[in-house]
């Protein structure tokens, strides 16, 4: 049992928890992520390691309430407990001195781009971020964000902070004014692959973290398998970060949609109570 | 009376009731067919039949327990070799075990050594299993990364001799494939879950959530104190063909379907949160053990039709004659000499239509095995609407990626003595699937059995 020692609400619908478990935080590195499972009956759902504390023990996710498995975390308090936690899983970002590089995260995708802006900082990188979401209300670690860039860019959809557009419009112009080495993209898949076809027409390497529907998390259904070049490649244990102009998108927007149906169906157990017959 | 030459058959769920449900299949014998059966057995000076079981188990002599009507002393005997016998009374492969070897056998049908494991096991459970004798403890460490049958002997076995064994099994349940793969109708969980506690109650620590290699690495928990790890990680890794269209929605390996169907009980959604889909027409590509149990999960779960496509005949299936009867008794429709090669789906990417191949078998080469081989132009199409790949598994290379030293074969499976467990590393040993690729349940126990005595040896300082 793992104990959640802190649960912040960021945004609206988006939450921070902090959670003990200090086998994890001692080998967590950025662009990793955990599995975790609230109950006996619950789904295994990964969420992004957003920060970890190897002196506290304790590990930070955060995530946005979308469907049934979301919203009842979220509903758990400090002091409660989570059933099964298992982690660090993923391969590490690849992160090295490389210059100028630009790190995205759109929506809830900030918490997991956060660690890489900050291990990517550490190594000595010029780092420009730039973060996004529909509006003011969702965006989040403004200045958690800030202390680790060397330049921090904001773009809303309704203008309500910053830039009003997408990331990719932002992106554009820094890509045109000055020489970028990487660039890594977190967020809706839609976005990733704006800004795969941002920079490619730039030859710039963008590097992207995929959010596919996963089991085990070891490599062991093949759920999570993504199609990058010609191969076909399991985001839990190969990735989940891909060369962005490698990844067929539109396939990995189809698989992600696979339970489309189930996931309704369980949102309308959860709304009713059940017990009412209709499903 | 003169003596039996068939073996008292075992009562069975009616398969038109079946295919509605999870339970178990295979009913297991009362006491009186229990007993009946056992007095088949001629008790032999030289019994063969125990050349056939990787475990050791006393076979002759439990079974005269049983005739005796005394079943807590056939447990007795039973455990003594076997920690898991519920579990391999109705899941080994006895007719290629045990049963092969049978001096009956000759004559008439060897006795039914399996099912009268599994009456004595099940016999126990329901009386309430009893506490392990305790045994004096040996101040050593032993890690076993994972927890399938293998890790389960090894840790038992080292237990039993006084070692403090921890377990660290990367799912939320210890158990391997018997909890994930093999589906709740021929093997219930609660009868793995209770031969675990059993094993839990020999003084075993099971860590779950833990993944060897990314949690921590061997390195890690040798430098923790573990005097000696044993790796019975298996085969985990789905195989596929590698075709066009095979990752649309709706193509799954086999163990994600029977992983969200057992583990995580799929079938009770919405009670349970993971879903699974099921269309009306599912393929299972593939004739094994794996393949059997998905055509059967298929039906269970819904699916009009389950189809067996199979690149070779009927004769060549590898699967065990009992499963393929079961399969076909419930409904599951076999195309031999087939094997897609592409797929095709609709705009939402789900799969529809599976192109297939006819293949004919040539003359069987040096191996003796016949080799399919594709007849040019007899492509056709199949309408789908679920499809499940059931080709095999290979070797999970986390451990072996993260443990600099540790020699593997060509196909990335461990290196490791067949006697010993031993590998390239003195303090880590091996065995099961990961040793073996996939194989059985006993194989992996018999391996488990031989790893722990060598362990045992090697912390003596006794010659590896
Ligand atoms: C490696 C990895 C890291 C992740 N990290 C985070 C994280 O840090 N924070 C976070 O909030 N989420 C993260 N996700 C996504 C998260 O796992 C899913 O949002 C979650 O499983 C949804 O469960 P649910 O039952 O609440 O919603 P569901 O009912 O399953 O889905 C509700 C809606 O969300 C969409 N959806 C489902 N799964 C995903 C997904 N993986 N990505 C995007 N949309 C999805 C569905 O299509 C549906 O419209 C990550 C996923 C992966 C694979
Ligand atoms: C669907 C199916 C049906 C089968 N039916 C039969 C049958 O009827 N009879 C029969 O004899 N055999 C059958 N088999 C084969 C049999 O189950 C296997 O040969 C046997 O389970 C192998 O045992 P094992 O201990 O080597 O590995 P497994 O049972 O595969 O267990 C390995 C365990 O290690 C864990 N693990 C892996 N990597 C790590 C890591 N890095 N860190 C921590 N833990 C890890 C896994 O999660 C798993 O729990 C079947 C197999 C399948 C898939
Ligand atoms: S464990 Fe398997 S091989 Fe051994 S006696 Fe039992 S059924 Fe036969
Ligand atoms: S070989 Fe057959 S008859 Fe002889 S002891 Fe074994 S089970 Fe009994
Ligand atoms: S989640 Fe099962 S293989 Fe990646």
């Amino acid at each position: 049992m793992y104990e959640i020692l802190k649960n912040e609400v960021l945004g609206s619908n988006i939450y921070l928890f902090e959670v003990k478990a200090a086998r994890i935080a001692a080998k967590a590195e950025a662009g990793q992520f955990v599995i975790i499972r609230l109950h006996e009956t619950a789904e295994r759902i990964p969420l992004t390691i957003a920060d970890y504390s190897r002196e506290k023990g304790t590990i930070t996710i955060i995530f946005q309430a979308v469907g049934a498995s979301t919203r009842e975390l979220a509903e758990y308090k400090a002091g409660q407990k989570i059933l099964d936690l298992v982690g660090p899983l993923g391969v590490p970002s690849e992160i090295e001195k490389y210059g100028t590089v630009v790190c995205i995260g759109g929506g809830v995708g900030i918490a997991p781009i956060y660690p890489i802006a900050r291990a990517l900082k550490e190594a000595g990188n010029k780092v420009i971020s730039i973060i996004g979401a529909r509006s003011r209300d969702l965006l989040f670690w403004k200045e958690k964000m800030a202390a680790v860039s060397d330049e921090l860019l904001i773009a809303t959809d309704d203008g309500s902070e910053g830039r009003k557009g997408f990331v990719t419009d932002v992106l554009k112009d820094l890509l045109e004014k000055e020489k970028i080495e990487r660039v890594w993209a977190i967020g809706p898949m839609v976005m990733m692959k704006a800004v795969a076809n941002t920079t490619r027409p730039f030859a710039v390497k963008t590097i992207v973290s995929l959010n596919p529907i996963m089991v085990d998390g070891t490599g062991m259904c093949g759920a999570c398998r993504v199609a990058v070049g010609k191969e076909t490649k399991f985001a839990c244990v190969d990735g989940p970060e891909f060369d962005g102009h490698e990844v067929d998108f539109d396939l990995a927007m189809k698989r992600l949609a696979i339970f489309k149906d189930e996931e309704q169906r369980i949102l309308a157990k959860g709304q009713c109570g059940g017990g009412c017959g209709c499903h | 009376m003169s003596l039996r030459k068939s073996r008292i058959e075992m009562p069975a769920q009616d398969p038109k009731e079946r295919v509605k449900n999870f339970k178990e299949v295979a009913l297991g014998y009362t006491s009186e067919m229990a007993r009946e059966e056992a007095s088949r057995c001629l008790n032999c000076k030289n019994p063969l039949c125990k050349k056939g079981c990787p475990v050791e188990v006393d076979i002759p002599e439990f079974i005269s327990a049983l005739k005796e009507d005394d079943p807590a002393r056939a447990a007795k005997i039973l455990k003594n070799k076997n920690n898991l016998p519920a579990i391999c009374g109705r899941v080994c492969p006895q007719e290629n075990q045990c049963e092969m070897h049978c001096i009956l056998g000759k004559k008439g049908e060897p006795v039914a050594i399996g099912r009268l494991e599994r009456f004595v096991a099940d016999w126990e459970r329901e009386q309430g299993i009893p506490d392990p004798e305790k045994v004096e403890t040996i101040n050593k460490k032993v890690a076993i990364i994972g927890s399938g049958p293998a890790g389960l002997t090894a840790a038992a076995d080292l237990a039993k001799f006084g070692y403090q064994v921890t377990i660290f099994e990367a799912l939320h349940v210890p158990g391997g494939v018997l909890m994930y793969g093999i589906p709740e109708f021929r093997l219930p969980k609660e009868v793995v879950q209770q031969e675990i506690n059993y094993i839990k109650k020999l003084g075993v620590d099971i860590q779950v959530n833990f993944v060897v290699g990314k949690t921590a690495t061997i390195a890690d928990l040798l430098e923790e104190g573990y005097d000696a790890v044993f790796i019975g990680t298996g085969a985990g890794l789905p195989n596929f063909m590698n075709i066009p269209g095979e990752n649309l929605s709706g193509i799954y390996s086999a163990n994600e379907f029977l992983t969200r169907t057992n583990l995580m009980k799929a079938y009770l959604f919405p009670q349970y949160a993971t879903p699974i889909k099921i269309g009306k027409k599912v393929a299972v590509i593939g004739a094994g053990n794996v393949a059997m149990d998905a055509a059967r999960t298929a039906l269970r779960l819904g699916a009009e039709e389950s189809y067996i496509v199979y690149r070779r005949s009927a004769e060549e299936m590898p699967a065990r004659h009992e499963e393929v009867e079961h399969a076909r008794e419930e409904g599951v429709q076999f195309l031999f000499l087939t094997s897609p090669v592409a797929y095709k789906g609709d705009e939402k990417g789900y799969v529809k239509v599976m192109t297939c191949q006819k293949f004919a078998l040539a003359e069987p080469d040096e191996s003796g095995r016949r080799k399919p081989v594709a007849i040019p132009g007899s492509e056709f199409d199949m309408e789908v609407d679920t499809v499940v790949v059931a080709i095999g598994q290979g070797p999970n290379p986390l451990v072996p990626r993260t443990t600099p030293g540790l020699i593997l074969t060509k196909k990335g499976n461990i290196q490791a003595d067949e006697e010993t467990g031993a590998t390239s590393l003195s303090n880590v040993f091996a065995g099961g699937d990961i040793v073996t690729g996939a194989a059985t349940v006993i194989l992996a126990m018999g391996a488990g059995k031989k790893a722990a005595r060598a362990i045992h040896r090697y912390l003596q300082g006794i010659e590896k």
